[in-house]
């Protein structure tokens, strides 16, 4: 049983990985078209390693923005990355020296998501979820970016292939088992609503870190034990 | 500096700022996360926060709302988990019926 766990955990590792590593061939061929080499383009996967911070870094970079305005968009783009460290706290601890250094860099939207998809009581399995999408996520991404940057606009558009709503679809389908109490429901109901309310208004990164607001909200109160998800 | 060092200095920024956010939520004192509460809030922001994402990647172009295969491929997705379809079929499926829709051009 614990090996089949296992064996599910591990394909949605990969699964997510190339759905998420494919999209690295347009940040490749967008990188190379607002003007960074392909050396530069390289780095930013490496170091930021964070999809919607890069996006957003290349994104005024070929608007014909700074390069303070760069860094600053994309460092609140990816603010949310903070917040999966403290929601992995309970999977991930005790972490020091070069393995919590890893565990950082890898930190993001589909290894936080894939690990607590996994049951609460399978530590194990919700390590093996952290670990093999984040690493997984790490290396596709990586490999394709190099790729998109060599080919430029070369290639056809992700979208053309549905791999947006794949992401997408991905991404519900691992928040799904979170899902079974009311509470749960409603918060993923308000954050939804409170981020669409947002996008025309507010500044890109802004309506998905509002949601940690609602959660503060649900939180906040006395719910009891069995409606907090695990 | 030349514009290209430049470039190079914001591109190292970016890394170092988008490493130390990570790394700060995995260093939150253990005492903080012993309150109740803090523990609560923790729990509820992966699934706020994912949500959120989810909605966006489904409707948002840029800073507009959009209907089109997206939402197709997701309503979709929520039938077969709801039918308790294993993972990549639901992740293919969404993939299939957006393809599909902007094939025949729709989306």
């Amino acid at each position: 049983m614990a090996r089949l766990t296992l064996d599910r955990t591990r394909q949605q590792a990969l699964s997510v990985s190339v759905a998420t590593g494919a999209y690295g061939i347009s940040f490749g061929a967008l990188s190379v078209a607002a003007g960074l080499d392909v050396w530069q383009t390289c780095a930013l996967s490496l170091l930021v390693f964070s999809g919607g911070s890069q996006f957003a870094f290349v994104g005024v970079i070929g608007a014909g923005g700074g390069a303070g305005a760069a860094v600053a968009t994309s460092a609140f783009l990816g603010l949310r990355n903070g917040f999966y460290g403290v929601g992995l706290a309970p999977v991930l601890r005790p972490m020091r020296g070069w393995r919590k250094a890893w565990a950082a860099q890898v930190t993001i939207d589909e290894s936080t998501a894939v690990a607590l998809a996994q049951p609460a009581e399978d530590l194990p399995a919700r390590r093996a979820g952290f670990w093999w999408t984040g690493v997984g996520v790490f290396v596709a991404w990586n490999a394709i970016t190099l790729l998109g940057a060599l080919l430029g606009s070369r290639i056809g558009d992700p979208a053309d292939w549905g791999l947006d709503a794949a992401a997408a679809a991905a991404f519900l389908a691992l928040v799904w088992p979170r899902l079974a109490h009311r509470r749960a429901r409603a918060v993923a109901a308000a954050s939804s609503l409170l981020a669409l309310a947002l996008t025309p208004v507010a500044p890109p990164g802004v309506p998905v870190l509002a949601a940690a607001l609602v959660a503060i909200a649900a939180g906040w109160g006395h719910p009891r034990p069995e409606e907090v998800p695990e | 500096m030349s514009a290209y060092a430049w470039m190079w200095v914001a591109i190292v920024a970016a890394g170092v700022l988008s490493w130390a956010t990570k790394h700060a939520g995995h260093s939150v004192p253990e005492s903080w996360l012993e309150n109740p509460r803090v523990h609560r809030i923790a729990a509820f922001v992966t699934v706020a926060l994912l949500s959120a994402l989810v909605a966006v990647q489904t409707f948002a172009s840029g800073r507009s709302l959009v209907v089109d295969a997206r939402v197709a491929a997701l309503a979709v997705a929520a039938v077969l988990l709801w039918r308790r379809a294993p993972f990549i079929v639901v992740v293919v499926a969404a993939a299939g019926v957006a393809a599909g829709l902007r094939a025949l051009g729709w989306g």
